[in-house]
């Protein structure tokens, strides 16, 4: 097992993508940011702080579950649970920024872009998450990345993060 | 990653009876989020895109037959419909024959409704296809105890120590067995009430935790629910209670009985309802009537039932 991130990384990343954010989207009025849970929201919960500390404004946050959105169902025979999807603001003409602990496969994401196109017609839709740890399988690229992390299909990353009882470190291990 | 959670390994929905608690709580749990996408104008997923669902219905039916297909087709699953009176059934086909001849069609689901009990096994036992029951015979009815277990639960926020009153034809009603499987699992509490032909003898040999009484007014003080069964006027019910008007005074659910049970005390009805025998108008359009949303969390709970056996299957 090998740490990636301590505490204080994890927080020096998500100043600096709050940064970005703010960087790239002049209006925040126009800006919604989901967060796909579980971590994802959390992640996205951190941001928002961080943007709201360096601008004064608050992001909407929204969240997003894509259980039935997956294109493995049938395939694998674990059951999780979903959870709610809580949007309780137009998406339409709005800059929606999905939020997600790790970037992998692109399976995720792909799901959450197609939930998102049904709850609405966003002006535009890009990817933030903590850490991209390459090996995609479907052409689907994150604009915001804190860290990017050479992996292998046997590997998995997990996140102790202090929401889930967790120390703030992200690690590495064997399957 | 999302959380790995009770692992539900049916691969058919017979009844409540052969469901763990966990399995219950994990249905009402999904029928949740699946409930919350009824207020989007796009309501439909793309979880069992590709599926095929056969609604064989030997009995007359609205809301459930109905119930069912609006779950199967917002779930993107394709649905066939077999009007048994316009099919070979009526040449003479047997069960298992017309069951073979879906699975030969390759149905993965058939969601069946026969006035035998036990019809559901049978096909389970000779098919292929994942089988649901939707009401056999007087045995159960678990998408109707599963979505009352539901509604219950969204109102009161929990099922344990709850006094819940099942009111009428006991003897005759699936949807009674299937409550009664499904909340004695849930550990709420039981009183059963109608007239004494109508209580099914040794019943509480079976559920040694429930209570029975024959008075309503004693029934339902305290009580948290009140489930009213229909009169089932098809079964011949003619020699078990001397008239309409006397079951309607003894146990037809009025304002005047209503008045004298809590408060907050929640009315469910399964329909179709005879209104004005078990049940008045006043009632049933109360703001204790929660008869309207059962309808609505029936759809979330049959989704949520197609999506957990879609994972067996």
């Amino acid at each position: 097992m090998k740490v990636i991130l301590k505490e204080e990384q994890i927080k020096k990343i998500i100043n600096t993508l709050a940064k970005k954010v703010v960087k790239k989207y002049k209006n925040l009025n126009d800006l919604v940011i989901i967060g796909i849970y579980t971590n994802g929201v959390y992640i996205a919960q951190r941001l928002i702080e961080k943007i709201k500390k360096l601008t004064k404004k608050t992001v909407k946050l929204g969240y997003l579950d894509i259980t039935f959105y997956r294109d493995d169902i049938g395939f694998k025979k674990e059951i999780l649970q979903p959870k709610e999807t809580k949007i309780d603001f137009d998406i339409t003409d709005k800059d929606v920024l999905l939020v997600d602990d790790v970037i992998y496969t692109g399976r995720t994401i792909r799901a959450a872009m197609e939930q998102i196109l049904e709850i609405g017609r966003p002006k535009s839709i890009s990817v933030l998450v903590l850490i991209d740890r390459g090996l995609r399988e479907l052409p689907i690229y994150a604009e915001f990345v804190g860290k990017k992390v050479k992996t292998t299909h046997n590997q998995q990353i997990e996140l102790l993060l202090k929401e889930t009882g967790g120390n703030d470190t992200i690690v590495l291990y064997k399957k | 990653m999302l959380k790995q959670t009770h692992k539900f390994t049916h691969k058919h929905l017979l009844g409540l009876e052969h469901l763990s608690k966990e399995d219950i709580e994990l249905i009402l749990d999904t029928a949740k989020p699946f409930k919350t996408l009824f207020t989007r104008t796009i309501k439909k997923v793309p979880t069992l895109r590709g599926r095929s669902v056969v609604l064989l219905f030997y009995e007359p039916s609205t809301r459930t037959r109905t119930s069912f297909e609006l779950a199967a087709k917002r779930l993107s699953a394709d649905t066939v419909n077999i009007a048994v009176q316009t099919s070979s059934v009526q040449k003479g086909e047997s069960l298992i024959d017309t069951a073979r001849t879906l699975e030969s069609m390759k149905a993965d689901f058939i969601v069946i409704r026969h006035s035998y009990s036990g019809a559901p096994y049978l096909l389970a036992k000779n098919v292929s296809s994942s089988i649901i029951n939707a009401g056999d015979g007087f045995h159960e009815h678990p998408t109707q105890g599963l979505l009352d277990i539901f509604t219950i639960r969204e109102k009161k926020k929990k099922i344990e120590n709850l006094k819940v009153v099942i009111v009428g034809d006991i003897l005759h009603s699936r949807v009674a067995r299937s409550n009664l499987w499904g909340l004695t699992k849930i550990n709420a509490k039981i009183v059963l009430c109608g007239p004494p032909t109508l209580i099914p003898k040794d019943i509480d040999k079976i559920f040694p935790q429930i209570d029975i009484e024959y008075n309503l007014d004693k029934a339902i003080k305290d009580a948290d629910v009140i489930n009213i069964l229909r009169v089932q006027f098809e079964r011949q019910l003619e020699h078990l209670f001397p008239s309409v008007r006397e079951y309607s005074l003894l146990y037809g659910m009025t304002k005047e009985r209503l008045a004298k049970a809590k408060n907050d005390v929640l009315i469910l009805h399964p329909g179709p309802m005879n209104r004005g025998i078990e049940i008045t108008t006043d009632v049933a359009d109360s703001v204790n009537s929660v008869i309207n949303e059962q309808v609505t969390n029936g759809i979330a709970v049959r989704m949520a039932v197609l999506y957990l056996l879609s994972l067996n299957h």
